[in-house]
């Protein structure tokens, strides 16, 4: 691994043991197991969001070894995801799966959650190098643009579920029309790039 | 006895005596003596000798409506605050509300509307006239989480009795103090301010519904609605609305802030049901704050005996 890899590997994990000694320390608040469901959440969100920068940081600074960090980005994503899914399996429903099917179903924002949280599974899957090549780098590529997907389903999950100050996740949906944003335009301007070189 | 208690009062407000601290003083003096017959007789320069600095409110009256369960600790009751007026997280209240409200204006509460005996008070001579006593309640928030809090303050329905309202008061409508200089989470317009609540007649009534002026035995700090707040046991936290200036006495139903922001998610009623969720939170559990496993929520958060006859023939789950 490079250095750069590692660097990225170790700060990656501060969130986390941010968060683990936080809540021995007793600094979470009243309510430790909300700000922990909480915080997990939100630290997944941000790193779904770094995994989308790389791309355009790529083209804004031609600095191609960018792209070699966004695998493990990603790993992050699910990992922070994961703990966020387990939290609420855990803590907030005890594993009663009856109660976490019913929850599913009728809190909208849940449902959105859960389906967002599932939609990681293949990508998780075929993160390898191995599963690369079986797939082939097409049709990994066309699976592995459902981040944009779970982008977009994350954003309607955390804006859903705060009661009525939507600034934060506002400021996120924002961020993510500019990552959004700016793929669409560079495939706007490639696609009549193109169409006027073939004239 | 309740002659005697009362000629207190009277005794209190023919003085000169105008300062919270010796007026409290001399309260707790009288609730705590057990001859208050005698007390009552005694010099005033007696009474108020007994200056002891803290806390404020001592030997409280007990009341039966005081539960048993254990109490959530001082330090989260007033950390973990929902006061959109302080901001919209829970910590934002209790490191902006430290200076509220200013010690140099003085806190006006007007009593309006449909009763025979209006009036703007200050806030010593709006509690004056009452008798303070101590109601250990559960407070359940509707997003989940619950806490026991041993509240200071009076029956609202000793104060509703006192302005006389007429047939036409059906309904009691509470506004919050506006101000953005004091309350900085007003600059944003998260809520349609000032923040109003309101409490049907008969519920406003109810003994259980408390005007409370302080928690822990200390008066309310800012995170918890100082000066003066609204405590209605059986309700979602939202309702009980905090830092009032405005009481109104009115014949329609009062549209509160909630209800404005979420017509489908905040009804007029919310009281705490099980039965009935809440879009974004399942109402059937609650996380007691302190508390690692949830409980199950209790109809009417456990105060069903008390207040089920003020909704005979309603259906709940439409009138949410």
């Amino acid at each position: 691994m490079s250095k750069l890899k590692i660097t990225l590997f170790i700060s990656s994990l501060v969130p986390a043991i941010w968060l683990v000694y936080a809540l021995l320390t007793n600094q979470l608040g009243a309510n430790p197991i909300e700000a922990i469901t909480r915080d997990t959440g939100l630290w997944a969100l941000r790193f779904l969001w770094f995994t989308l920068l790389i791309t355009p940081l790529r083209w804004l600074t031609g600095w191609n070894q960018l792209a070699t960090l966004r695998r493990m980005l990603g790993l992050y994503v699910f990992f922070y995801a994961l703990m966020h899914m387990l939290l609420y399996l855990w803590l907030d429903q005890f594993f009663d799966i009856n109660d976490i099917i019913k929850d599913i179903i009728k809190r909208p924002f849940i449902t959105i959650g859960f389906f967002t949280f599932t939609a990681l599974i293949p990508l998780v899957i075929t993160s390898n190098n191995r599963m690369v090549k079986r797939l082939g780098g097409r049709a990994w590529k066309k699976l592995h643009r459902l981040s944009y997907f779970i982008a977009i389903a994350s954003s309607v999950h955390f804006y859903m579920l705060v009661k009525q100050d939507k600034a934060e996740p506002l400021f996120y949906i924002a961020l993510l029309v500019v990552l959004l944003g700016v793929r669409l335009y560079r495939h706007y301007k490639n696609t009549r790039m193109l169409a006027v070189s073939l004239n | 006895m309740f002659i005697a208690k009362k000629r207190a009062g009277e005794d209190i407000a023919s003085s000169e005596i105008t300062d919270h601290q010796v007026y409290l003083n001399r309260r707790q003096f009288l609730n705590g003596s057990a001859t208050v017959a005698t007390a009552s007789l005694l010099p005033l320069s007696l009474v108020n000798a007994n200056t002891a600095p803290e806390p404020t409110f001592k030997d409280l009256q007990k009341s039966p409506f005081s539960t048993d369960d254990k109490l959530t600790s001082y330090e989260s009751v007033t950390t973990y605050n929902n006061f959109y007026e302080f901001g919209t997280d829970k910590a934002s209240p209790a490191l902006l509300a430290t200076n509220f409200p200013d010690k140099s204006k003085p806190w006006r509460v007007t009593i309006e509307g449909e009763c025979d005996k209006p009036g703007e008070y200050d806030y010593d001579d709006l509690i004056r006239p009452f008798t303070l006593e101590e109601r250990i309640y559960r407070f359940r928030c509707v997003e989940g989480w619950s806490m026991v809090i041993p509240w200071v303050g009076f029956p609202l329905a000793d104060l509703i009795k006192r302005a006389q309202p007429n047939s036409r008061a059906k309904y009691v409508e509470f506004k919050t103090l506006y101000d953005p200089q004091q309350m900085p989470g007003q600059n944003r317009k998260v809520l349609d301010w000032p923040y109003t609540e309101g409490l049907r007649i008969d519920e406003a009534m109810n003994p259980l519904t408390l005007l409370s002026v302080g928690l822990y035995g200390d008066e309310l700090l800012g995170q918890n609605g100082a000066p003066i707040r609204l405590v209605v046991p059986w309700k979602y936290g939202f309702k009980s609305i905090k830092s009032i200036v405005n009481i109104r006495f009115v014949e329609e139903m009062p549209n509160s802030a909630w209800m404005k922001a979420g017509p489908r998610e905040y009804g007029f009623y919310s009281n705490v049901n099980p039965d009935v969720d809440h879009p974004r939170w399942s109402q059937s559990r609650e996380r007691r704050l302190g508390e690692f496993l949830k409980r199950k929520t209790d109809m009417f958060n456990g105060y069903e005996e008390h207040v089920a006859h003020l909704y005979t023939g309603m259906d709940l789950s439409k009138n949410f």
